[in-house]
């Protein structure tokens, strides 16, 4: 028997060696979607050897503390794969939530996409 | 009776949900359409809608470990002043001084644990029963300028 196949909800853009990822959803709150998030994120380390990654914020209105561990999840995957991660387009209300939590102290923010491209 | 100009439109409602997820997206729903109705900044909004996210979550996934045989009562009511509510679980309650500071270094890392201390600082004031399975939340909102 075949398994469902899940909905995409992450978009992958790739710009030389570096991978784009966009969110699908403007609200990542919901307990499943942000499961599939996190699987979709980890294959792009694990199954497509993909250590160079930009998470694009800028569809994102709204980010519950769950998402924040898949996010925390994926910088250790690609720290230990001696990859970098990197996030931007992240709007004034959701950046709080990093500040905050000084998850900012432990993930690379920046503002645009072509700064995060300069980090690399 | 002449209602007072200064008084706000209250609206409330209570509801009981298993600890299901999309149960608590449907009370989610229901406050965001309330909100839109209020005379409130973006904001305040924004806080409240995220402070009861992690409120619902809790009390789901924390307190009732996801067993959806066990219910979340949840009672709101807003105006265009202030938003409370009480989110109650069936669980056996915690201590909230007793959850690691998320941001201290060695937790810093954790995949959770960070729910709580956005319910602080979305929330004006944040009460727990003695038990520790029921929550009452509040925020007092900043009116906006108000306009002609």
């Amino acid at each position: 028997m075949s398994a469902q196949p899940r909905r995409r909800r992450i978009e992958v853009e790739e710009k030389g060696d570096i991978t784009v990822v966009g969110f699908i959803d403007k609200k990542i709150l919901d307990e499943q979607n942000i499961q599939i998030i996190g699987e979709q994120l980890t294959e792009l380390v694990d199954a497509e050897k993909r250590l160079k990654v930009i998470l694009n914020f800028a569809n994102v209105e709204y980010l519950s503390s769950a998402a924040l561990g898949k996010i925390i999840a994926l910088n250790s995957k690609l720290k230990k794969a001696n990859g970098k991660l990197v996030l931007c387009n992240i709007r004034a209300d959701i950046k709080e939530v990093f500040t905050i939590t000084k998850l900012d102290k432990l993930i690379v923010i920046v503002g645009s996409e072509d700064e995060a491209i300069k980090k690399f | 009776m002449v209602p007072n100009k200064d008084q706000t439109r209250e609206q409330a409602f209570e509801a009981v949900i298993r600890s299901d997820p999309s149960e608590a997206r449907r009370i989610q729903d229901r406050i965001e359409d309330f909100l839109s109705r209020l005379h409130i900044s973006e904001r305040d909004s924004f806080c409240v809608k995220l402070g009861m996210e992690e409120a619902l979550v809790n009390a789901i996934k924390h307190g009732n470990q996801m067993d959806r045989n066990k219910t979340v009562t949840v009672s709101v009511k807003m105006d265009d002043k202030a938003f409370e509510a009480r989110v109650t679980d069936q669980g056996a309650g915690f201590d909230p001084d007793d959850v690691p500071d998320p941001t201290d270094i060695e937790n810093l890392e954790r995949p959770c644990g960070r729910g709580l201390m956005l319910i602080r600082h979305y929330m004006t004031e944040v009460t727990y029963n003695e038990k520790g399975n029921s929550v009452l939340v509040r925020r007092v909102f900043n009116l906006a300028q108000s306009e002609s």
